[in-house]
Parts: C-alpha cells; sequence; structure tokens
C-alpha cells in the first residue's frame, strides 16, 4: 500500500505512449502535475493500479520549452496540462484548447514555478485570450460570475445558450488563484500542513491527512493507531458537513424552505460538535506531521450521545426528503454525467460514484486507521443525474457514522495525554513522494518533495479540480433553469481548484 | 405538507444574540488573549514568537502584543508560552480600527477611534432598520463562504435583526468581504464596490481578508482586500464564526446594544 518510487524516465517523445499504455492496460490516471529540476522541468503523471499509486517521469529540458500533448489520447489530462502552461510556462504540442485555466498571463512572461526557489513579485494578469468565440447563429452568451448571486466562491461561468439549452459552457476559476503552490516552497512541514489545510477549507482535515501521510512517508514513521482514529473521527465528521452543505444547496435551489433550514440546522450541529472535539469548527490544527495534537476534548460516551442525536436528525429529514415529489423530481434525470464519460475522465468521489464508479479511497488504498475499520456497504449507482449524487451522499452520511462510532469503540478512553500516543516526532527527511485521503469531494492528492525536513515542492491535487473538468459535460438535456441544481451536486469548492 | 410538523419539531432554536449573551463557545478558539504582565518570567516567550507562522506576536515595551488581524488561531503560542497566551472564547473582536486589533491595546492607538466612530455613525445613520449584505469573495480558501452562508441558518437566523443577503450590489448596504485579496478578484471587488450607492460600508471577514492570513504577500495574493477597497470594520478569525460575523456587521451599521459593543480586549 506505498507509493512505488521507482523512478521510470522515458524520452519526451515515448510520454504519452507509456503513459497511454498503462491506462489501456488498466492503471487510472490520477493527474499530471510538474516540478523543477533546475532551469528543466519534470513532468509526473500519477497512476493508480491494483491497490497502489506510481508514476511515469520525464524531463523537459529548459530549451524544449514544449512536449507533446496527453490529452488527445488521455482526455483527463487536458486541465493538467493547461495548469502546468499557466505555472510553468511549458507548452503541451497538440492540445485541443490550451485557454488559460489558474493564470492568465501575457505571453512570453515569467511564469511563478513553484518549488523553483525563484521569488516573483506581483503578477498583473492579462484577460485578452479569455475573449468569448461564440459556437453558432443565433446563440449568445451568459457571464454569470465571478461576484455571484448569492454567498458563492467566486467563479465564472460563461453560458452559451441560444435561449434555453446549454450547448456550451466554459468554466473560469483563476479570480481566485492565490499562489498556494508557490507558498509552500520553504517552509517546515509543520507550517506545510497549516496551509494544506487552507488549499481547500471546507476538506481541511483530507488534505491535511494527504499532506501529512506523504511527509510520514518520507520519514518512515506511521502515525499511531489512536492518532489515525482521531484522524477519521475528524475526517468522517467533515464529510458529514460537506454533504449537508450540498443538500442545503438543492433544497435551496428547489425552494423547500423547511427542509433547508432543517439541514441547515443540522450541518450547525456537526460544526458545533467538531469545535466542541477541538476548538476548531473545521477541525484546523488536529491533524499534525506524525499524528494528532492530542485526544478529543470529549469523552467517548459524549460523542457517542452527540452522534446518536444527529444521525436520528439526519436520518429523519433525509428520508423524508427522498419522499418529496417536487424535491426528487427537479434533481431526476438532471445533470447527467454518463457511466462512459465518468469512466473514461476517472470522475473521483459521490460524483463518480453516483455513475457507476466504484473507488473509494478509503478503502482501495486504506491509510490511517481505515483500513482496520469496517467497511460500510453502499448502494451502487449509476444513473449518474444529481438526484443519485444527493443518494450517494445520503448514503455515505449513514456511513460515516458507522466508522465515527467504530473508531470512538477502539480509541476506548480518550484521556490519555501521552503526548509521545498522539504525535510521534519524525526525523528531517530528504525525498519525494505521494500522500493521498478522500475527501468528501473524493480523492485528494499531494506531491510532497522535501530536503532535510523543509519543502522543495508540495503540489496538491484536490478531487474538487479533477471533477469541475466534467462539469461542462453535466448539461447534455438540461436548461438554463437546472443550472443551480447541477452546481450543487457537484459539491466542488473553487478555492481546491484554483489554488 | 409532512414538512410542517417537522419545522415545528424543535421549537425555537435561535440565538437571542445581540439582546442577551450566547451560552455557545465553551472551549472554542474564540481569539488569544495576552498577559503582557509575564513576559520577564515566562520562558517559552521566544520561542512562541519564533514558532508564530504569520509573525503576529511583536514585543515593545510594555510587553509582547499580538495581532489579531494575523492570528489564524493555530495555538502553538498558547502551548509554548502559555502564561502569556491562551485562547478565550470571545467572538466579540470586531473593530472599526485595524490598530484596535493588535492586543493588549496601547494608549496611543484610541486617539483616531473616536472620530472614526462618529464619521462611521454618521454614515450608517440611514441604515439601522433595514441592513442588505452583499457578500464578495476575494480569493477566499471556501471555509469563509461556509460560515457566511451559516448566518441564515435557524440559529443566527439574521434576518430577525433586519439583515438580509441581496444579490445586487446596487441594493447593498454592507460589502462583506472574505478572502486574501487574490489578483484576478480586485477587479470585480472594486467594480462591486462601486456600484453600490452611498451610504456603505466595507466589512473584511477574517485575517485573509485583513492580511492576507497564511498566504500573506505573494505573486497572486495581495495581502488582504485594503488595496482594492476602504475597509471600515474588521472581523478576525480564521475563518471568522457567523458570531463573529455578526458582531462585525452589526458594529459596521450601530446597531449593537451597548453592552457588546466590544471592539477591544477585556480581562
Amino acid at each position: 500500500m506505498t507509493a512505488d518510487e521507482t523512478l521510470s524516465s522515458h524520452s519526451i517523445g515515448a510520454f504519452p505512449e507509456v503513459v497511454a499504455g498503462r491506462i489501456n492496460r488498466g492503471a487510472r490516471f490520477c493527474g499530471l502535475f510538474a516540478s523543477t529540476r533546475g532551469d528543466d522541468t519534470q513532468l509526473i503523471a500519477v497512476l493508480a493500479e491494483n491497490g497502489s499509486l506510481d508514476t511515469e517521469k520525464v524531463v523537459v529540458s529548459a530549451g524544449a520549452g514544449s512536449y507533446p500533448s496527453l490529452t488527445s489520447r488521455v482526455p483527463a489530462a487536458a486541465w493538467y496540462e493547461r495548469e502546468i502552461r499557466d505555472l510553468f510556462g511549458l507548452h503541451p504540442d497538440g492540445h485541443p484548447r490550451l485557454d488559460p485555466l489558474i493564470l492568465p498571463m501575457p505571453s512570453g512572461s515569467a511564469r511563478p514555478r513553484p518549488g523553483s526557489g525563484v521569488a516573483t513579485g506581483a503578477l498583473e494578469l492579462d484577460l485578452t485570450p479569455l475573449h468569448v468565440h461564440l459556437a453558432g447563429e443565433g446563440v449568445f452568451t451568459i457571464p454569470y460570475g465571478p461576484v455571484r448571486s448569492g454567498v458563492f466562491e467566486a467563479v465564472e461561468y460563461v453560458v452559451e445558450t441560444p435561449g434555453e439549452t446549454i450547448p456550451l459552457l466554459r468554466t473560469r476559476v483563476f479570480y481566485k488563484h492565490r499562489g498556494v503552490e508557490s507558498r509552500f516552497a520553504g517552509m517546515s512541514v509543520d507550517d506545510g500542513v497549516l496551509l494544506a489545510e487552507r488549499c481547500e477549507g471546507v476538506a481541511s482535515v483530507a488534505h491535511a491527512i494527504a499532506f501529512c501521510g506523504a511527509v510520514e512517508r518520507l520519514a518512515g514513521v506511521d502515525a499511531s493507531t489512536e492518532a489515525g482514529l482521531v484522524r477519521v473521527l475528524h475526517a468522517e465528521l467533515e464529510r458529514v458537513a460537506n454533504h449537508l452543505d450540498s443538500t442545503i444547496r438543492h433544497t435551496e435551489a428547489a425552494g423547500q424552505a423547511v427542509a433547508f433550514s432543517r439541514f441547515s440546522l443540522h450541518k450547525e450541529r456537526v460544526q458545533r460538535l467538531r469545535a466542541r472535539l477541538c476548538g476548531s469548527r473545521f477541525s484546523r490544527g488536529v491533524v499534525v506531521p506524525g499524528g494528532v495534537a492530542g485526544p478529543p476534548a470529549l469523552d467517548a460516551t459524549e460523542v457517542r450521545a452527540a452522534i446518536g442525536q444527529l444521525e436520528a436528525g439526519i436520518s429523519a429529514d433525509a428520508r423524508l426528503l427522498l419522499a418529496t415529489p417536487s424535491f426528487v423530481d427537479r434533481l431526476r434525470e438532471t445533470g447527467v454525467i454518463t457511466p462512459e464519460i465518468a469512466h473514461r475522465y476517472w470522475a473521483l468521489g459521490p460524483i463518480g460514484r453516483g455513475s457507476g464508479q466504484s473507488e473509494d479511497v478509503r478503502f482501495a488504498r486504506p491509510y490511517g486507521a481505515y483500513g482496520r475499520l469496517g467497511h460500510p456497504l453502499l448502494e451502487p449507482r449509476d444513473e449518474g443525474d444529481a438526484l443519485a449524487r444527493q443518494r450517494v451522499r445520503l448514503d455515505e452520511i449513514d456511513g460515516s457514522f458507522h466508522l465515527i462510532r467504530q473508531a470512538v469503540d477502539d480509541l476506548g478512553g480518550f484521556g490519555d495525554p501521552d503526548r509521545a500516543l498522539w504525535r510521534r516526532p519524525l526525523p528531517d527527511a530528504t525525498g519525494e513522494t505521494l500522500g493521498w485521503a478522500e475527501a468528501p469531494q473524493g480523492e485528494v492528492l499531494y506531491l510532497v518533495e522535501l530536503d532535510e525536513g523543509r519543502i522543495v515542492r508540495a503540489k496538491p491535487r484536490s478531487a474538487s479540480f479533477h471533477n469541475l473538468a466534467l462539469f461542462s459535460m453535466a448539461f447534455p438535456n438540461d436548461i438554463l433553469t437546472d443550472f443551480a441544481f447541477i452546481e450543487a451536486s457537484f459539491g466542488v469548492s473553487i478555492a481546491g481548484v484554483a489554488n | 405538507m409532512p414538512w410542517i410538523p417537522r419545522g415545528l419539531r424543535e421549537g425555537i432554536v435561535t440565538s437571542i444574540y445581540p439582546g442577551r449573551p450566547d451560552g455557545y463557545g465553551v472551549g472554542f478558539r474564540g481569539a488569544v488573549v495576552v498577559d503582557p504582565e509575564q513576559h520577564d518570567t515566562d520562558p517559552g516567550l521566544q520561542s512562541a514568537i519564533d514558532a508564530c507562522p504569520t509573525e503576529a506576536i511583536s514585543v515593545a515595551n510594555a510587553g509582547p502584543r499580538l495581532d489579531r488581524g494575523r492570528c489564524i488561531l493555530c495555538g502553538r503560542c498558547t502551548q509554548l508560552a502559555p502564561e502569556t497566551f491562551r485562547f478565550d472564547p470571545t467572538f466579540e473582536t470586531s473593530s472599526i480600527d485595524r490598530h484596535h486589533l493588535v492586543v493588549p491595546e496601547a494608549a496611543e492607538d484610541d486617539l483616531g477611534l473616536e472620530t472614526l466612530r462618529s464619521e462611521l455613525a454618521r454614515r450608517v445613520r440611514a441604515l439601522r432598520r433595514s441592513v442588505h449584505v452583499r457578500h464578495v469573495d476575494a480569493g477566499s480558501d471556501g471555509a469563509d463562504e461556509w460560515e457566511v452562508a451559516a448566518l441564515t441558518n435557524p440559529i443566527y437566523d439574521v434576518q430577525r435583526l433586519g439583515i438580509f443577503f441581496t444579490a445586487s450590489p446596487k441594493h447593498a448596504d454592507v460589502l462583506l468581504v472574505t478572502g486574501v485579496g487574490s489578483a484576478g478578484m480586485l477587479g470585480p471587488l472594486r467594480h462591486t464596490f462601486e456600484v453600490m450607492p452611498d451610504p456603505k460600508v466595507v466589512v473584511a471577514a477574517g485575517v485573509d481578508a485583513i492580511s492576507g492570513g497564511l498566504l500573506g504577500v505573494g505573486y497572486a495574493s495581495r495581502g488582504g482586500i485594503g488595496d482594492a477597497v476602504p475597509v471600515d470594520v474588521f472581523v478576525p478569525g480564521a475563518p471568522p464564526t457567523p458570531f463573529g460575523l455578526l458582531h462585525g456587521i452589526l458594529m459596521a451599521v450601530g446597531l449593537l446594544p451597548t453592552a457588546v459593543r466590544g471592539g477591544s480586549q477585556r480581562e
């Protein structure tokens, strides 16, 4: 269950062939990342196969400046290649649509190249490449965002429509780009985990676990079982809160005022329980390199009682919600991601699991304490619509409570303040590896490179990034009024996309 | 139909704040308070200063001070120098003066405060009965939006106080901004501010919006929103809690009862 460290190097020309060949033989494409090697750039394709992750690497020399695009053979690589172009200036030859994704800059300008050790001053953006090109006669565009109508994260959707259907949609996430990857460079791992928590703030725990997993692997130290169980407790509460949030957005879009209030109340109670356990409503500061900061602040009886109350309230309201025709009708056959698309793009998390994909990293590549906990059985779904994703999320809430109860039972008494039990000291490590976790949105990956305990490069890849690339494919039969439902059913955080 | 009894099942869950204090917050990391008296004897003080990831702690003649506009509440100082720093559940930490976020306050910080307060009070006199808030994300980590959205849940229920979220900036009185001031959002943020009618108030929600938080100043983060729009109220927190946001919004429009006016550290 560890990442394979063997470095397989290829010539640039053969690289797309090698990656596509691995995928044809059954590997899953998890992402394409870049890191600097002096003035050169290394491309790293991450693949999942037989319960482990490994990589294929190639070095693109500074003189070349370009490489043959993978996208024509591996469509899921499209956004990754756009991101690498924006951050490293490497040009993928043959990319079908190389619009800027997270950092639109004047052509020829110096790129941030995170991990290169070269500080970059404030950059000016160049929005001219983003002019709209209409796809046909009678079509007009509706730019929606980045200042949205309501409390949303900033993002712009450019909808091209002849009036009702949505034949073309473009997603612009660069407004929120914060330069997180460059900020990681030079940090200690203890500071790094604080930044990991802020890559995608609604999935702080999952990002912290994935980051710390990589750091601990490099240091050759596993967190204790007890620390792993505390991580499960917080990661599952985070999942419940996120799935409730998606449900709240659905009920709001459907005008279900009472259901909206009820699920908002449940979510607030989850956030308050998290604060009572650790002082933070987003479980910040719990996961640290080597384990967790300490035992939960509540005892096992209090946690069981709180979980029991939450579960009773949520499951009763969930049953009623799924029996409310005016709600269900808005979600059924809305925003269909077909199993074929989900498979071709390896849709992650609840989006994948609503469209026939089954992989859940908690059980496919168990990390921390998940290996010792019973796997909650979830009904497989392949309808691919917003309703399927809603059902997956409500089922996963049940599964999370199941896991929390097991974790609390296994922990026994929480009170032991012995610091060594909760947090093991880590030696300063050098090397590069991957860490992972199943966030509420799906698989989170971290590529971490350390030099004597200092971060050279940390590259987060959220499930939100991977999944949002599918958003424009979710409107085959849908009209403008379905938009809010489809967006809510994706449940992505733009912070995790634009970093 | 079955939803109606479901909505009545639990009776009233809504907070009584700001009419009376809300009991929520026991054990909660609301803010770090500083006891400067201990600075000569606290052996951990220097390591706490060194360990602060946002350089929020400084030492003056009168002892250590902590800038809540930079503090991300990681708690390292409370562990390394527990005699000087401790967590307090207070959420009433907003201020109309950026300097007042540095605690404990120094006497010279008070000079401009009354001027600021009366200027703001004059400006918002017309807003007290009904306040419309326009939220803009200027590069948040996503958690801030959850806390802003929570203000409409049944526990905080800000509509009861005459506070409403509005889609149109032209209806808005308060601009509530989250995020570090990302390069891409500066233009849209400024434009939103410009089309809001006078009188208007800007609230910087969270340390990201105040100082850039852990991101600080980088090639894409401008270290807060202060360069793009004139900030009237600063709400610490990472992210600010719903009660903290509510305190900041009420402060912005002069609706805080005197009992909870806050804005300064009380020991």
